[in-house]
């Protein structure tokens, strides 16, 4: 991992790192923290190439490529109740399970203001 | 030795299967010696010291499941015997991408965090293929989610080898399923393509890979990376058994609101029907390429290597020799904006479908004590996901985060439009080039070698160059072997055409292989396949 170590540290900052690490729901080593961030930083190089284009403000933007017609566009389905017949194979993989409960640790709990 | 059963693509394998000279359980066997032959010890999790043994195997399966084989061999055989139809892919050994679900095996997505998760269900993909009688061998290694161009990104090691050259990547991320065809370790396998996961491989280990129209195949019962682009696809021997396995797997389905309506075509049918007439566009932005110098980082115009710019003009010379005619000079500017618009839509997406796992419904969760939920997140989330996956997830919450993002979303949103005009200004029947499709190279090198530029997160992603451009715009591209280069590593050229117009870029990659039948690169074996 230490093919990019002598890049430069680019605009990200250590501690909008972090944040977005909280977000992220993301316990990380140290070393590895480190390489994240300059990793980061030279994608960030790379989609600043993005600037350099001049798009028109009109353009629309692209969701996915493929304009879905109306000749090709499944239609909605109806909306009925369906039975699940994997339900048990489903539960089962719940890596801790009572009583047909998922078990889960302490739910820390927030006063709203 | 050179035609084991394992060896000959599908349709001479069901050829004779019909006509009672082989079983399909005598196909199935030849496959598994084969694997036993080459294939090394099995990947696992666990810490890894790499070995020099290691790297004279391919190592493209995760997961075998023999047993559930055999039971599916001997069904079709049972079906011949009793003279009914077994299917329009009976008998055939099929490798899938670990990152379909198939009902009763383990499912990782190459990943920790999904190591004990079993599929409930199997991927529509997947239930098509085995309905026609394909035969599931095994679950192939994959970079992990799909984040990668080398496969070497998985969780799972030793990560497989080329089989050209098991010292060298195989490609990804769907690099388990294009070494396993062309090791003869399955005839056929699914493959999926976000960025270039299926035609990238394909041309590294010389064998066939179709990224087929987005929608055109469902993606129900594949692991998500990024919705917009992820289409799932063949991997095959040659031309027409790709055509079989697409014929197979398209068309609607009501799992998945994004599978289009279009009618599948009898992609078989216009197969033989040559290139007269056609138009083949040539596009000089498929050969200036602007990727970061490898050490520095920074981003250069390089021209792409003479071997492959050579096969792909050969290929174009052979074609015209057919009857095409080519169209030089097509423009195509937008091209290079391709990877950095994806460094943006790409993340966004993966971080957002990658919110689910958290050690709470399925899959790995932290063995150790925590003090609460949100800590089992985090650790759970920390151990069971690799660096690529990581960084994956902090880049699209980076880039889509309203007090960072700079408008780089929106903007890439744009440019993918200006990407797919591009296109449609070459194919438009009324413009200047009315291009029934393009040729260009598929990637801008050859196989490279283990470790030469993984853990570069951004060299890695310029491997796509010339396939994710596809993705953006939603089109079609089929990757065909076109050569060897100096070291024996094969070199692959793409056909691009507009919406669903497989059933041409096959028409077009067949008269390619009639064309250039007797060459003498097709009777190269790969390495791995010495002695064997």
């Amino acid at each position: 991992m230490s093919k990019t170590e002598g890049r430069g540290t680019g605009a990200l900052s250590r501690e909008v790192f972090d944040h977005l690490v909280e977000l992220a729901a993301l316990a990380l080593e140290v070393e590895e923290a480190a390489y994240l961030l300059r990793e980061m930083n030279g994608q960030l190089e790379a989609i600043r190439e993005l600037e350099a284009i001049e798009v028109d403000e009109g353009v629309p933007i692209t969701s996915h490529g493929v304009p879905y017609r109306e000749a090709i566009r499944p239609p909605l389905r109806e909306d009925e109740i369906q039975a699940c017949d994997e339900a048990e194979d489903i539960l089962e993989q719940a890596p801790e399970l009572e009583d047909r409960y998922v078990v889960v640790p302490d739910i820390p709990h927030t006063e709203l203001e | 030795m050179s035609q084991a059963l394992c060896d000959l693509p599908a349709h001479l394998l069901m050829h004779r299967l019909r006509r009672g000279e082989i079983t399909a359980v005598e196909i199935l066997e030849a496959t598994l010696a084969r694997i036993e032959a080459v294939e090394g010890h099995p990947p696992s999790s666990e810490p890894y010291t790499p070995s020099p043994e290691d790297r004279q195997k391919v190592h493209a399966y995760l997961t075998l499941t023999a047993e559930r084989a055999r039971a599916q061999a001997e069904s079709v055989d049972r079906a011949l015997a009793a003279g009914e139809d077994p299917g329009p892919l009976a008998g055939v050994p099929l490798a899938v991408k670990d990152l379909f679900c198939v009902r009763g095996t383990p499912s990782t997505a190459g990943s920790r965090i999904l190591e004990r998760f079993i599929a409930p269900y199997s991927a529509t993909p997947v239930a098509r293929l085995e309905a026609a009688g394909a035969i599931t061998v095994g679950k192939t290694n994959l970079d992990e989610f799909a984040f990668g161009s080398s496969n070497e990104a998985t969780a799972y090691f030793p990560s497989p080898g080329n089989p050209w050259d098991p010292k060298r990547v195989p490609g990804g991320s769907s690099g388990g399923s294009a070494a396993a065809v062309a090791a003869g370790e399955a005839t056929i396998s699914l493959g999926t393509d976000t960025a270039g996961s299926i035609r990238q491989p394909a041309a590294f280990c010389g064998v066939v890979g179709l990224k087929p129209t987005y929608g055109r195949v469902s993606r129900y019962g594949l692991i998500a990376f990024a919705s917009s682009l992820d289409c799932p696809g063949p991997i095959a021997r040659d031309v027409r058994d790709a055509a079989l396995m697409l014929k197979v797997i398209a068309g609607a389905d009501h799992h998945d609101a994004t599978a289009a309506e279009a009618p599948v075509q009898d992609y078989l049918a216009g197969l033989e029907q040559g290139v007269k007439g056609l138009r083949i566009g040539l596009s000089p932005d498929y050969y200036r390429l602007k990727y970061p110098e490898q050490g520095s980082g920074e981003l250069r115009e390089q021209p792409i290597g003479k071997e492959i710019e050579a096969a792909a003009l050969r290929a174009a010379d052979a074609l015209a020799d057919a009857g095409a005619e080519i169209v030089e000079d097509v423009p195509l500017p937008n091209t290079h904006y391709g990877i950095p618009a994806y460094f943006v839509i790409s993340r966004v997406e993966a971080a957002s479908n990658l919110h689910r796992y958290d050690g709470v419904k399925y899959g790995y969760r932290y063995e150790g004590t925590v003090a609460d939920l949100f800590e089992l997140y985090r650790k759970t989330r920390g151990r069971g996901f690799g660096p690529q996956v990581k960084l994956r997830i902090l880049m699209g919450m980076y880039v889509s985060a309203e007090q960072y993002e700079k408008g780089y979303y929106e903007k890439a949103l744009r440019v993918r439009t200006v990407i797919r005009r591009d296109f449609e200004a070459a194919f438009d029947p009324g413009g200047p080039y009315r291009l029934d499709c393009l040729l260009t190279p598929t990637t801008p090198t050859t196989a490279f070698e283990l470790g030469a530029v993984y853990g570069d997160s951004v060299l890695m992603q310029y491997a796509d160059l010339l396939t994710v451009p596809a993705n953006h715009a939603g089109i079609p591209g089929l990757s065909i072997p076109a050569g060897l280069d100096s070291n024996d590593l094969p070199i692959g050229v793409q056909f691009l055409g507009p919406d669903f117009s497989e059933g041409l870029l096959l028409r077009v990659g067949r008269a390619y292989e009639l064309a250039t039948e007797g060459e003498a690169w097709r009777s190269v074996r790969p390495r791995v396949l010495e002695g064997v």
